[in-house]
């Protein structure tokens, strides 16, 4: 079977979308020649009509969308860098979320947000190397960050389908994940529908993003002392509650692996959650960024922000003993 | 075209729908206030009267007389800022995002200079789907300094959108006078980009037409956008708030000088005087029903309040479990 990277899984899926439904258009920067490598040849199969290279004024491109979107459109927008979300906060969380309420029903913005490597990128340093996807979470914008390339096919084109304003975070350290699939299995993934990796008895991990793999490989590691199962939510926004809750029926133990800074993330509402209307039978534990982390610039710094595998390892460890 | 009491007919029903308005938010049955309109009527409906019924607008804050002149029903404006069910927008929008989508009224915006964008996006989409409609945006003077106004400019620009830029300068951006937050001009950022821009006076609907329908036609010609700077002056308040709140900023001098010269009277000398005592009284009559349909409908009811939060129907989780 051919192999699946990442990167060529979003490239397609965009080629798919775009092939599919002509009001489909792509807005981004050096997106004619594909300088993020999700975009490239899309120009010359599409047009520029359709693939629309902008200037660097993310600001008004990102509103643009909305604009298009207002009239028919449904723009995909390509960030280049993570923390360009927060110069757009205003045009996706105040503007393009909150068209559909305040006009009473009147509008529809469905605009997906991609954002090709996400998170550290190793060595990109304070302002290239965040991974603000709980913020969208937060003020109820939906939220996607595929961990696998079959996901981010699937998750990718069911976030252009969506009605609604979706934010697509792939993060960069998943980039190196390939699978071996046959591409004619490769269909869209409906959004709000968490998978389960690897079943578990004992501890339930969630795991966003990149850190699924990780998660799998701890797995992997305690197999002989404890069985764990690894939850990849997929959506952040909307969360499977209904999903989460299933498992820890089975586990009744949890240890969130979440690559957010810790005050506020969504490994904080999914513990909160869980506290609250869910089966646990030990404390629960979360893995995550520090609180107001700014990534440093030199290699070891950068990493002692991120969470890690020993310290996931630790914590299941302890939610196994716990209670 | 609309004639000279066609244009008089608009001015008058957006001067004395403010005017209720503010008594409704004396009364509290509009609550949170509103940005009042009064002094600046000519630009919108000179500008709108150049517009077909497909052409698209996004307004701000102060944004009453876009919407009425682009042609929305008093009654339900009314509604809609009483935060009623039969409002333009079922009560959700309130003063500062009132929409109509079957207008292509695209929605007051709350954020100051943030709708241009918008608009260009929206102008983009028909002009790709053949169509010539036309995008107009109306912001003030505060909005000239907002970065994400002059990228839009140059989005509109580079790509020879049908956009209309429409600057009402009323002086003041909330209590800052125009010179005090205004390096340049205000058409002198327009030309930077390469867009025609003029200076008209905004409170002669009259001029404000002429200088509207030349860059509309500019528009839907493919020659790309135009902006106007109009003159006016803010009669009220920023906000029904200042009613309460006695701001000094502006002095009684400043006041009186700026208020000689009104849209309302101007185009109403221009009428017979039998035919604008008619047209006042049927606007007074349209006035009163709009006030009695707004009062008389029903308020939402709370457990709709997330209602329409997501076009997809999804349904978000309560505040408490």
């Amino acid at each position: 079977m051919p192999i699946l990277s990442y990167l060529k899984a979003l490239g397609r899926a965009l080629g798919d979308e775009l092939a599919a439904d002509e009001r489909v258009c792509v807005f981004g920067e050096d997106i004619r020649v594909g300088v993020a490598n999700v975009t490239n040849g899309l120009l010359k199969r599409f047009g520029p009509d359709r693939v629309v290279d902008m200037p660097i004024s993310e600001q008004a491109f990102t509103s643009f969308a909305t604009g298009a979107a207002l009239a028919g459109r449904r723009p995909v927008l390509e960030f280049q860098i993570p923390s360009l979300l927060f110069l757009v906060f205003e045009q996706i969380a105040n503007q393009a979320h909150k068209f559909p309420l305040m006009t009473g029903g009147q509008a529809a913005v469905p605009v997906t947000y991609l954002v090709p490597s996400s998170g550290s990128r190793t060595g990109w340093a304070g302002q290239h190397s965040d991974h603000p996807y709980s913020l969208f979470a937060h003020v109820g914008v939906k939220t996607v960050v595929p961990a696998t390339p079959t996901d981010a096919y699937g998750l990718f084109r069911a976030a252009i389908q969506d009605d609604d304003p979706v934010v697509v975070f792939a993060p960069a350290a998943a980039m190196g994940v390939r699978e071996d699939v046959d591409y004619a299995t490769l269909v869209p993934v409906p959004l709000g529908v968490a998978r389960v990796h690897r079943p578990g008895t004992d501890v339930t991990v969630v795991a966003v993003g990149h850190l699924v793999q990780t998660a799998l490989s701890v797995a992997e590691e305690l197999a002989d002392e404890i069985s764990v199962e690894v939850f990849d939510p997929r959506t952040l926004y909307p969360f499977d509650w209904t999903g989460l809750a299933a498992s820890l029926d089975r586990t009744g133990r949890l240890v969130v692996i979440d690559d957010s800074n810790r005050s506020c993330g969504i490994g904080a509402e999914v513990l909160a959650t869980a506290a609250e209307q869910m089966r646990l039978v030990a404390p629960p534990k979360r893995v995550t960024r520090p609180d107001g982390a700014v990534l440093p610039f030199a290699l070891a710094l950068d990493q002692a922000l991120q969470p890690s595998r020993d310290q996931l390892l630790t914590a299941v460890r302890a939610v196994a003993k716990g209670g | 075209m609309p004639d000279a009491v066609a244009l008089y007919r608009t001015i008058r029903l957006i001067r004395r729908f403010e005017e209720r308005a503010i008594e409704l938010v004396r009364s509290g049955d509009i609550v949170g206030g509103v940005h009042p309109y009064l002094g600046q009527e000519a630009i919108a409906t000179g500008v709108c009267a150049a517009l077909r019924p497909d052409d698209v607008i996004t307004s701000t804050h102060r944004g009453h007389g876009h919407v009425l002149a682009k042609g929305a029903d008093p009654a339900r404006m009314m509604a809609e800022l009483a935060g009623r069910v039969t409002g333009l927008n079922r009560g959700r929008g309130g003063s500062m995002h009132a929409a109509d989508f079957s207008l292509g009224i695209l929605g007051a915006n709350a954020i100051v200079g943030a709708a241009g964008a918008i608009a260009c996006g929206a102008a983009w989409a028909g002009m790709l789907a053949g169509s010539d409609r036309v995008a107009v945006t109306f912001f003030g003077d505060g909005a000239v300094n907002q970065g994400v106004l002059l990228e839009a400019m140059n989005l509109a620009a580079l790509r020879r959108l049908p956009v209309l830029f429409v600057c009402e300068n009323n002086g003041y951006a909330t209590t800052m006078p125009t010179a005090g937050a205004v390096a340049g001009t205000i058409t002198g950022r327009a030309a930077a980009f390469g867009i025609p821009a003029s200076t008209v006076d905004g409170m002669d609907v009259s001029v404000v037409l002429d200088a509207a329908r030349e860059a509309v036609e500019r528009a839907r010609a493919g020659a790309g956008p135009t902006m106007l700077e109009c003159l006016t002056y803010r009669f009220d308040a920023h906000h029904t708030f200042e009613h309460r709140v006695r701001l000094r900023y502006r002095d009684d001098a400043d006041v009186a000088a700026g208020r000689s010269r009104d849209p309302m009277q101007i185009q109403g000398a221009r009428l017979d005087p039998d035919e604008r005592t008619r047209i006042d009284v049927a606007v007074e009559a349209v006035l009163d029903e709009a006030v009695r349909f707004a009062l008389a409908s029903d308020h939402p009811d709370p457990a709709g309040a997330l209602d329409y939060l997501y076009a997809s129907g999804l349904r978000a989780r309560p505040g408490v479990a």
